[in-house]
């Protein structure tokens, strides 16, 4: 994300030439990056409804394939009002005396959010909204590492309190003018914010609620990879407007954060599919689309920063260590991650923000170091404490969050709920009526 | 009366059918089964766990002859679903004491 103080104060220079004196400045609406983040705001909401809920749901057991949809859903619906009512002026406000660590209210209710308020060249009603979409998606892909399990009334506490305490400050650090602004940090379409911050709540949710009944003695294969792999390509196309969108504007930067969007996630889909085919045989439909999600994911943070042969190098990377990661490591500690919510997008999430300090570098092609870094040493320090602070403060938060609501609520469904499976148990429907 | 009972490989039904057709046998039911004899099953990978799938898939078919038919039966049946690899399946005879036909009430072999 950029910050758009200094273009909108180039603009309002140059319109200050143009208007009478003592007229009022305004930003100038610009009609083409307006429609692109209309179209931006679209694409990312695409990527979480059907997008990211296919790609979950193909890789569930049959007869929990409708209550990943539904948690999906429900999490669209309850995090965008939550955006409204504080969400948003906690993530983007100003905090005063706490504006290190979160937002104030200011904005509480979009107070202040009218048609006329302008955030940089585009309405701020849609950059709220463009933000909205990122706030929906990142506890949605939180799903993935509780799957099959978890009570449903739990969850929508769970992920109410999260956003409030979790991807509000994380946000608001990166983006909204906290504390980690200082470092000069690249993170351009949240590789921390979004990734790595789901992907370590991901991991704590799976350790504390421990793993499904029978893993992993028991073959879970996924019900239908058929919807896991049109969920992947919806989500490769929504994420064109997850990074390209976020430089809100439809401008150059854009233009690069589009190509090396794709050309990160070709090269990661097609490492994974390699590796599997040299390390079990035979290439896989399951392997390529999550594949060409790490790719995704590792790119996320570099697409504002990054070019074209960056990209690929980071999509091979992130091919290559999320495959590790989610076949050989994860068996090997024995955490039931279901659908590799920490392999990929954790892990990816930290491949890609490691990398971007590396080929944000000019001499590697890309658009040169965050503010206060002129080394691809210091930008990859300044990187890590990104990473390492939202991973510190998203495990114990959420880890916190999850042992207070186990008490109070409880977080898994009884085992005869499981047995039966979450579509019958939760929500009296079956997802196949074959 | 006997009730023969054939697990087949499922791209054998077609041949069966016509097979039986061919003598006569106008009706049956088929069932699709799981099963395994001596044939091994097949492993599948899923991000790096293996399982392995013992359980085929087949075609169960249950067909009544009168008892004088039943050798002719036998031999349409193996003839057609035979390919003679593992897993071309087995037939079981059982003695089938009564027959009724719902519509018309007729019994034994006249059900048939």
């Amino acid at each position: 994300m950029r910050f758009t103080d200094s273009k909108a104060a180039r603009l309002a220079a140059l319109t200050g030439l143009m208007l009478a004196p003592g007229a009022v400045l305004a930003d100038e609406l610009n009609s083409g990056d307006t429609a692109w983040m209309i179209t931006a705001t679209a694409l990312v909401l695409f990527m979480t409804i059907p997008g990211l809920s296919l790609f979950y749901a193909g890789m569930v057991r049959s007869k929990n394939v409708l209550s990943v949809l539904m948690q999906c859903f429900a999490i669209t619906g309850l995090m965008s009002l939550l955006w409204a009512f504080y969400g948003y002026s906690l993530a983007f406000e100003d905090g005063g005396a706490l504006n290190g660590f979160v937002g104030g209210l200011g904005k509480a209710f979009l107070s202040g959010v009218t048609v006329d308020a302008m955030s940089g060249t585009i309405p701020e009603t849609v950059f709220m909204t463009f933000q909205m979409t990122f706030a929906v998606i990142t506890p949605a892909l939180i799903v993935g590492a509780f799957a099959e399990r978890m009570k449903f009334s739990t969850m929508l506490v769970f992920m109410a309190l999260w956003l409030t305490l979790c991807y509000a400050p994380v946000c608001h650090w990166v983006w909204g003018g906290g504390w980690l602004g200082q470092f000069g940090i690249l993170d351009f379409a949240g590789g921390t914010v979004v990734h790595i911050n789901a992907g370590i709540a991901g991991l704590a949710a799976c350790i504390v609620l421990g793993p499904r009944k029978g893993y992993p003695s028991t073959p879970m294969p996924p019900n239908n990879l058929g919807y896991t792999i049109i969920g992947a390509g919806m989500l490769w196309v929504g994420w064109f407007g997850f990074n390209a969108g976020s430089e809100l504007a439809a401008d150059n930067v854009a233009g690069m954060a589009l190509a090396v969007t794709q050309l990160a996630t070709a090269a990661a889909a097609l490492t994974w599919m390699f590796c599997e085919w040299t390390a079990h045989g035979k290439p896989s439909v399951l392997g390529i689309a999550s594949g060409a999600v790490a790719g995704l994911v590792a790119i996320t943070p570099a697409s504002g920063a990054v070019g074209p042969m960056g990209a690929i190098i980071i999509g091979i990377a992130s091919g290559l260590v999320c495959f590790i990661f989610s076949t050989r490591i994860k068996r090997a500690m024995s955490y039931d991650d279901s659908l590799d919510v920490f392999g990929i997008h954790a892990i990816g999430g930290i491949i890609g923000a490691l990398l971007t300090g590396v080929f944000a570098a000019q001499s590697l092609g890309g658009a040169g170091f965050g503010d206060g870094n002129t080394s691809i040493g210091s930008q990859v320090v300044a990187q890590g404490i990104g990473v390492v602070a939202t991973m510190a403060y998203t495990f114990i938060v959420s880890f916190i969050l999850l042992k207070i609501l186990d008490a109070l609520m409880g977080l898994r469904v009884s085992e005869e709920q499981e047995q039966e499976g979450l579509d019958l148990a939760l929500h009296d429907e079956r997802g196949y009526i074959l | 009366m006997k009730l023969v009972t054939a697990i087949i490989k499922p791209f054998k039904l077609d041949d069966v059918r016509g097979a039986l057709a061919d003598m006569g046998i106008q009706g049956m039911t088929i069932t699709e089964v799981k099963g395994f004899g001596r044939q091994k099953g097949h492993t599948e990978l899923y991000r790096g766990a293996e399982y392995v799938v013992d359980f085929l898939p087949k075609v169960k078919l249950e067909v009544a002859v009168d008892s004088d038919k039943l050798d002719s039966t036998i031999e349409a049946i193996t003839e057609a679903a035979r390919t003679g690899k593992i897993g071309d399946g087995k037939i079981f005879v059982t003695d089938l004491p009564q027959a009724i036909r719902i519509r018309t009430g007729e019994t034994g072999a006249e059900a048939l």
